[in-house]
């Protein structure tokens, strides 16, 4: 009966209950996490993954600012018809930069991971300005005053610096260019956009809201969504070397 | 200064000096911080708590002067000198939340069938009114009514006095002003957009402290407690504060940009935050909205119907199963995403077995009222907190089989997945919160019963009317869009453009926001039945704190 | 790769499943326990005393 006694001793003594609940409660948690860290075929080896450019990651931010995710997903899974709507399903290695993760869990609007290039910037522009003008039947919520702010980007070498400390390559040339890199991006026939390049290949220079004049944050949203599956090219990837 | 007079020397506690000491420091810290705030929104966060942390230093004083000088005794005449005041304010804060939430949730479905509603302004977007409704329903709504049902029962339990002299007044107001960060916060578009885990770091750093002084001020009345035996009640707040607790800090792990800026980047990133955020998302589910209720449910029950539990054994083995298995099931979240099969495979295999436990309590409930069936007839707050428990019983029944791979391809990403919660948290958490707080008001401001039992029954009425529209809505659009979405041509196209589906949704979001308002109406009916029964309600001329069974219409 | 993935499968499947079996049936059997039934049935009824 002595092992009875001890189970009396975990029902009548809170703190043993305590320390059973957060035992019982762990396993679960260290089964199904902690692999994901240690084993390398959690995310695969893709060409092309490079971390945002400031403009683009500032994009972002107003993307996670506006709560975007509460309708679009940012996830194509590998069935028939979303990889013929949307593109080919979405691989771990696509949002390896992603802090946080956008997958999103409802799709009131449509999912939004392979968006960049699909539309043009003016399209995107007026969407935001007045999603009805360009999609008659949509129940999205218009965005004017993205158009109508300045993007603030003051601070935004903080944010690659903060990102390097977890292990996000930004490189010191990044971060002491990252205003720049801003003003660069959103400008057309930049004098520095090479160099721009060279740091991010494949980025999108031009001015994304209409106005040259100002950057805003459209621009840099609408920059972000541009972007958004352009990064891997799927000619290149070979889905069966990374069979899981 | 004049000090009241008093027998025994008065000075303060060590508890009053340190806090008022902390709330000043925090005052001088937050007037730093707003001075050179990188955003005006986060400025105006940084002077809300600059007042806040001001008040509090000012309360603590004035209630040291206006308190006698000896701390308040454990018990009177060999009786438990229950500490009630922060239970009563959780109870109020409970219901105005519950009305602000649901309205917002009103605001929030009448958005999705008529945009015009958003306004065209920032604050009042979707997308910021969403995340709104879900902390306002859950976290304020639901944590107000643990909160207060917690400190509650395990006075009432362990026959103890709450532990804490400013502690549990502490959790009650911390909690509540995090609660206001956090909402002013969404419609300034300050968020970390993680689902149900939307708060910035400085908010989820309070709700940290506020957290650990609750689990002190639990544990310390548990300690206190001079029954032998822990009550099935409170083992199930125990593993809700705890987890909530593991999982808070789990998944707001994140590095601010500056600790002038309330922009922060969490230090998971792509799947592994995407496996985080919902070992965090169902567990909220699992541990807030349902190991709490369940403890709602194994004491406010039986005491409604005046009979013990069930089984007592099944009550063991189900607490036990539930909060092993439930941890398990976040990957069903992400089934057929770029999360390992591994995993998705693990989440699908437990969540099916959940099913098993979930029903063990749902047995537990419902059986508690055999032989006393009859009670149902006359009491409507029994009803609601019964019919609570068979809506958790068929909630917990579609969620395993929507975490099936195979139903969940067609399920996830509709509002079939909006229904399934709706009738989890509109049917199950919030009556049988409904039915807790019906039982509770009365007892703590000594009432004989309720004002009106005839209100009662109209609510659980219009509620339910509601309810049943809410998620049967749901159902029908949620599956009408994934087949929708799913459906070929003769030629082997895809059949409808997306807008086609987003427009074939209106009817149903319509009917949808009308089984919201119901229950909006159900709701401020029992907030004015509520305040009725403090007010004009005859004062019980007993000592005995708590009336038995009102009688019957 | 696949080895790790292997090897933690198959600990997974055998001992992980007889672990958790041996686990459960521990808290059914205290649950069931005979002379444990008293002191539940008390257990049980303290909602329902008045102080």
């Amino acid at each position: 009966m002595s092992l009875w006694s001890k189970h009396k001793l975990l029902e009548k003594n809170s703190i043993f209950m305590s320390i059973g609940v957060l035992i019982v409660i762990s396993i679960g948690g260290l089964v199904e996490i902690v692999p994901l860290f240690y084993l390398k075929s959690t995310i695969e080896k893709v060409e092309g993954m490079r971390p945002y450019t400031p403009l683009e990651l500032a994009g972002r931010n107003i993307y996670v600012r506006e709560g975007c995710y509460n309708c679009h997903s940012q996830m194509v899974r590998p069935l028939r018809d979303e990889v013929e709507r949307y593109g080919h399903y979405s691989l771990a290695a696509e949002s390896m930069y992603d802090r946080p993760f956008q997958w999103g869990s409802k799709r009131t609007g449509p999912d939004l991971a392979r968006v960049g290039g699909k539309y043009s910037d003016e399209w995107h522009r007026d969407h935001l300005n007045q999603p009805r003008s360009v999609v008659p039947g949509t129940v999205m919520p218009a965005y004017p005053w993205l158009a109508k702010t300045d993007l603030d980007f003051e601070h935004i070498a903080n944010d690659l610096k903060v990102q390097t400390q977890l292990g996000v390559p930004y490189t010191p040339e990044m971060i002491a260019n990252a205003g720049a890199d801003i003003r660069i991006q959103a400008t057309p026939d930049h004098p520095d956009a090479d160099a721009l390049s060279k740091r991010y290949p494949k980025v999108q220079s031009r001015d994304f809201d209409g106005d040259p004049k100002r950057i805003t944050e459209a621009d840099a949203l609408i920059a972000y969504l541009q972007l958004l599956g352009t990064l891997v090219d799927f000619k290149l990837y070979n889905d069966k070397a990374n069979i899981r | 200064m004049t000090r009241p007079e008093s027998l025994t020397h008065k000075s303060m506690t060590l508890g009053e000096a340190g806090a008022a000491l902390a709330f000043g420091l925090l005052a001088f810290l937050s007037l730093l911080i707003a001075a050179k705030a990188h955003t005006s929104e986060y400025a105006f966060h940084a002077y809300l708590f600059a007042a806040g942390s001001i008040a509090a230093v000012f309360a603590i004083i004035d209630r040291y002067y206006n308190r006698p000088a000896e701390k308040a005794p454990l018990t009177i005449d060999g009786k438990p000198n229950y500490n009630m005041g922060p239970v009563k304010v959780a109870t109020v804060a409970a219901m105005l939340w519950g009305i602000a939430g649901f309205t917002i949730g009103l605001l929030a479905a009448l958005q999705l069938a008529f945009p015009v509603l958003n306004f065209d302004l920032s604050w009042l977007s979707f997308g910021r009114i969403r995340p709104l409704h879900t902390s306002a329903v859950i976290f304020a709504f639901g944590g107000n009514v643990l909160i207060a049902t917690s400190f509650y029962v395990v006075q009432r339990t362990c026959r103890a006095r709450l532990a804490g002299d400013l502690a549990p007044w502490f959790v009650v107001l911390g909690y509540n002003f995090f609660i206001l960060i956090a909402g002013t916060g969404y419609l300034l578009g300050i968020t970390q957009s993680k689902e149900y885990a939307e708060p910035e770091w400085y908010a989820d750093l309070w709700l940290t402290v506020v957290w650990v002084v609750y689990f002190l001020v639990f544990l310390g009345t548990i300690i206190r407690r001079s029954e032998p035996h822990i009550y099935v009640a409170n083992w199930f707040y125990i593993a809700f504060i705890l987890t909530i607790a593991v999982l808070h800090l789990g998944n707001n792990a994140a590095i601010p940009v500056s600790i002038f800026s309330p922009k922060s980047y969490i230090v998971w990133s792509g799947v592994q935050d995407a496996m985080v955020q919902w070992w965090y998302g169902h567990n909220a589910v699992g541990f807030f909205l349902t190991a709490g209720f369940l403890a709602i449910m194994y004491y406010f029950i039986p005491k409604r119907v005046e009979r013990p539990v069930y089984s007592y054994r099944l009550s063991i083995i189900h607490f036990w199963a539930l909060i092993f298995l439930y941890i398990w099931a976040g990957p069903h979240h992400l089934h057929y995403t770029a999360l390992p099969d591994w995993a998705q495979t693990l989440g699908m295999t437990f969540s099916v077995m959940l099913w098993m436990p979930s029903w063990g309590g749902m047995i537990n409930g419902l059986m508690t009222l055999s032989g006393a069936w009859d009670k149902l007839r006359t009491d409507p707050v029994l009803r609601m907190m019964v019919v609570s428990v068979a809506f958790y019983g068929m909630s917990t029944f579609e969620g395993p089989l929507m975490s099936i791979k195979a139903v969940n391809s067609l399920s996830h990403y509709t509002d079939w997945t909006i229904g399934h919660v709706h009738s989890g948290a509109l049917g199950w958490v919030a009556f049988v919160s409904f039915g807790a707080v019906y039982c509770l008001v009365p007892w703590l401001w000594n009432r004989k019963g309720l004002y009106s039992l005839k209100l009662v029954n109209w609510h659980f009425w219009i509620s339910t009317i509601g309810i049943v529209l809410y998620i049967s809505a749901m159902w029908v659009s949620g599956i009408l869009q994934g087949l929708m979405w799913r459906a070929y041509t003769n030629l082997g196209f895809l059949e409808y453009s997306f807008i086609e589906t987003v427009e074939a949704m209106h009817p149903f979001y319509v009917i949808r926001a009308l089984g919201g308002a119901l229950f909006l109406i159900g709701s401020c009916l029992m907030v004015f039945n509520l305040w009725m029964t403090v007010r004009s309600g005859d004062t019980e001329i007993t000592t005995q704190s708590e009336p038995s069974l009102v009688p019957a219409e | 790769m696949s080895a790790t993935y292997r090897f933690l499968a198959e600990f997974a499947q055998s001992w992980g499943l007889v672990y958790f079996v041996t686990v459960f049936m521990i808290v059914v059997a205290y649950a069931l326990w005979p002379s444990n039934k008293q002191k539940f049935d008390e257990a049980s009824r303290m909602p329902l005393r008045e102080d």
